[in-house]
């Protein structure tokens, strides 16, 4: 593999160091988290060996918390606060969720995403969130003994920005150095190509607790190419759970229930569930709290025929995605089945009739995605050596576009597009010295922007007065590799060069971070001061690293006098670095990065015509 | 050090090592554009210091813009046109033989027609129809650029093709509204 074996830039400089990454599976239902251990991917056992934790908090009157399996155990005695399936809330606001009123939580519709009033205070799904992976966390740095370098989190590929942007809050707030946010089946196909040796077109299939994604990916040679993508963020398991839940009140005739009986319905009706997948009938029996039994018999007949329109859900956007990427399915090599949920027998026999071929499950399709995290997280770190490496090139799910007159949507960047990318587009001020305006991002594929999910209204300000129409701002839409967005303005007539301020009407501010970071340490001041410079430290350390390998690589590219300055700079953040002074670490990180700017320039230049003359040689010998 | 100056400006025939031209090996293409890839993306500088991964999203983020512009025919002749100087003009000059136009509009409307009839197989008649036109078009496009260079004809073609590439689109949607 020619085009691999190339020095990778950004090698590590102390190349058996092994630094610790992880990749963690924040699922709807269940959370896994997982490392690369001596070559293989393993996912972390918690002390009682077990691997999944129950993606479920509970808030108590003292301000505890409890994640996990006690906080599971907690859900029909205090459903108000005990939290299952978070992650349907992520950057959601209340009119978006579904069964919202067969829910036993207090809602307060905040502005953006809603929020869960508990007995512990108001909560964000983003806190909730963040309950999850400091447990997650606290987990993996048990087991190996160490301080985290990084984590891949993994999100549903459907995803909108704001869903993004909410899961990597959450990771921040929990104290984690996000990587990279990875979408869940491209994690999926991470772990199986690398096992199989996979070649080809390949679909995964990916049915979680509470998201639904297809992703169809070409593999070949050492490179995972997503070609389109596609699903439902809001279809999972727990629909299925519901219809079982409609199906019981339905055949035992139950009157409105206390939230404590919905709960212990729904825990029954998930329990049936699972059983159908081993069973052809199983019996339901729920003493309800008014001494009243429910006593019924579920068959999968019965099962298949209540979740038809659900199964149906999931084959739409998959027959959508194969359209996309412009292919039928006889040129589909496999179906790799992802999520519990794709252990019920009628998606099985759905997926098969539709590709025309048995999926594959011989993976475990709960840890699947967690284990491919996992490897790619290692080779995000600087684990690899150079060769034994895999390029990734992923999408992003749903188009993205423009309010314009009258409602209309006017798209920017289409669906399955490969990130990063970027677009500009021109505005013009419609008033005589106007200095703001704002711009309204949807994402979605109609052609009405009430059919689409408005992501933000990003403001504009700072542009300079001017006559009505005078005014030429371009605005830029980055999509970065997490799929993120992010907005930048310059107004560019000439001679008036400026920079706008471009602010989202969503996501969390760096200041409001730092705020809830500060609200949960006890001795707020003295620990957040302490974990900031903390972390001012490890990142000069990566940057001195950073910057001694790529001197190391390519030094020869620079002049004595602009090798002098760089030296100076490292000497110089190497200094501070060890004292407590954080602001003048950060002044001596940023004074590094400005000295590093045209070497990094220079090197990727060269880099990239290494690529081109090394492949055409290849191309002569052929 | 290669013959060639490459860095970030190059246009996006040099960037790929390319020659300048409206046919073009696809396989070179996509080898190229991975094996660049494999140097730029964000993915192999994730632990490299901020300067290098904002280089790195810039660089992927331009590798992938030139990709996508050289992939699609339509996209790279009207790319290749303004770079030799003979912009088409699409936002400008908007004129066109009236027989095209007439025939783009009979097809609109039976677009139109059958979506709101639901017809998906006629939906999917009209779009192997388009594709079917595009594709003789798009051979033509190499002639009139590479071999005769009438790029004033060549840029007609390309207004001709927008229509198309539009219309196409319009079908996608309908198809996709026809079958949810």
């Amino acid at each position: 593999m020619a085009l691999l074996q190339i020095a990778e830039p950004g090698e590590s400089a102390a190349p058996h160091e092994h630094r610790l990454a992880v990749g963690i599976d924040l699922g709807t239902t269940n959370s896994l988290v997982a490392t690369v251990r001596s070559g293989m991917s393993v996912v972390l056992n918690d002390v009682q060996g077990r691997p999944l934790l129950p993606s479920v908090v509970a808030y108590a009157a003292d301000g505890s918390v409890e994640v996990g399996y006690g906080a599971e155990a907690k859900q029909s005695i205090d459903p108000k606060n005990t939290i299952i399936s978070v992650k349907r809330f992520m950057g959601r606001g209340r009119h978006d969720i579904a069964h919202v009123e067969t829910l036993p939580y207090d809602f307060v519709d905040a502005e953006g995403m809603v929020k869960l009033k508990t007995i512990a205070g108001v909560k964000s799904p983003v806190e909730i969130s963040a309950e999850i992976l400091k447990t997650v966390r606290n987990r993996a740095e048990a087991s190996l003994g160490g301080e985290l370098t990084g984590a891949v989190i993994t999100v549903p590929a459907y995803f909108d920005d704001a869903q993004r942007q909410a899961t990597k809050d959450a990771a921040r707030l929990a104290g984690l150095n996000v990587l990279r946010l990875l979408n869940e089946p491209t994690a999926a196909a991470i772990a199986y190509g690398l096992d199989n040796a996979a070649e080809g077109i390949y679909a995964v299939f990916d049915l979680g607790g509470g998201t639904f994604d297809i992703s169809i990916l070409r593999l070949s040679k050492g490179v995972f190419e997503v070609m389109a993508t596609g699903g439902d963020s809001a279809l999972g398991g727990d629909d299925f759970d519901h219809r079982i839940f409609c199906w019981i009140i339905e055949q035992a005739n139950l009157t409105p229930l206390s939230p404590q009986d919905a709960r212990l319905l729904q825990m029954r009706a998930r329990e049936a569930k699972e059983q159908l997948s081993q069973h052809g009938r199983v019996p339901i029996t729920v003493k309800l709290g008014s001494g009243e039994y429910v006593d019924l018999t579920l068959t999968t007949e019965v099962f298949t025929e209540i979740t038809r329109t659900l199964v149906q859900k999931t084959l739409v956007p998959t027959r959508k995605a194969l359209r996309d990427a412009g292919l039928t399915v006889d040129e589909v090599r496999g179906v790799v089945m992802v999520g519990g949920s794709t252990r019920m027998p009628q998606i099985q026999h759905a997926v098969a009739e539709l590709f025309k071929q048995e999926p594959l499950n011989n993976l475990d399709p709960e840890k699947v995605v967690a284990l491919g995290a996992a490897t790619q997280a290692n080779l995000l770190a600087g684990n690899r050596a150079p060769g034994d490496d895999w390029l990734l090139l992923d999408v992003i799910p749903l188009s993205l576009g423009l309010e314009t007159m009258g409602g209309l949507v006017e798209k920017v960047i289409p669906r399955n597009s490969t990130i990063p990318i970027a677009r500009a587009q021109d505005f013009t001020t419609f008033k005589d010295g106007q200095t703001a305006m704002s711009i309204q991002v949807v994402q979605g594929e109609r052609e009405l922007v009430s059919d689409c999910r408005s992501l933000a209204r990003f403001e504009l300000r700072g542009i300079p007065p001017m006559v009505a129409g005078a005014a030429r701002i371009r605005v830029t839409f980055q999509v970065d590799a997490d799929g993120l967005l992010s907005v930048t303005a310059r107004e560019q007539t000439s001679g008036r060069e400026a920079r706008i301020e471009v602010k989202p009407a969503y996501g969390l501010s760096d200041d409001e971070i730092a705020g809830m970071l500060k609200d949960s340490f006890s001795h707020a001041s003295d620990d957040a001061f302490r974990r900031a410079l903390r972390e001012a430290q490890v990142e000069s350390q990566r940057l001195i690293e950073a910057t001694q390998s790529a001197l190391a690589d390519a030094g020869d590219l620079l002049s004595v006098l602009e090798r002098a300055h760089i030296d100076a700079a490292l000497t110089k953040l190497q200094t501070v670095m060890i004292g407590d002074d954080r602001r003048a670490i950060d002044e001596a990180m940023q004074a590094l990065s400005a000295a590093t700017n045209e070497f990094a320039a220079r090197r990727m230049n060269q880099s990239v015509q290494r690529a081109l003359s090394g492949r055409n040689v290849d191309q002569i010998s052929l | 050090m290669t013959t060639f100056d490459l860095n970030f400006a190059a246009d996006h025939f040099t960037l790929f090592g390319l020659p300048r031209a409206q046919s073009l090996d696809l396989e070179s293409l996509e080898n190229s554009f991975r094996a660049i890839q494999a140097q730029v993306h964000p993915d192999k500088h994730a632990h490299a210091g901020d300067a290098d991964r904002r280089l790195a999203m810039q660089w992927a983020t331009r590798v992938n813009e030139a990709f996508q512009t050289l992939k699609s025919p339509g996209k790279r002749a009207r790319y290749l046109l303004s770079l030799l100087g003979h912009d088409p003009q699409i936002e400008s000059n908007t004129a066109m033989p009236t027989e095209f136009l007439i025939s783009q509009m009979e097809l609109r409307e039976t677009v139109i027609e059958a979506r709101a009839a639901a017809n998906e197989d006629a939906l999917d008649a009209v779009r192997l129809r388009l594709l079917n036109e595009i594709k003789v078009e798009y051979q033509r496009l190499a002639e009139l650029i590479d071999v005769a260079k009438d790029f004033a004809a060549a840029a007609n073609l390309v207004r001709q093709l927008m229509f198309q590439e539009k219309l196409l689109n319009e079908i996608d949607d309908a198809l996709e509204a026809v079958t949810a």
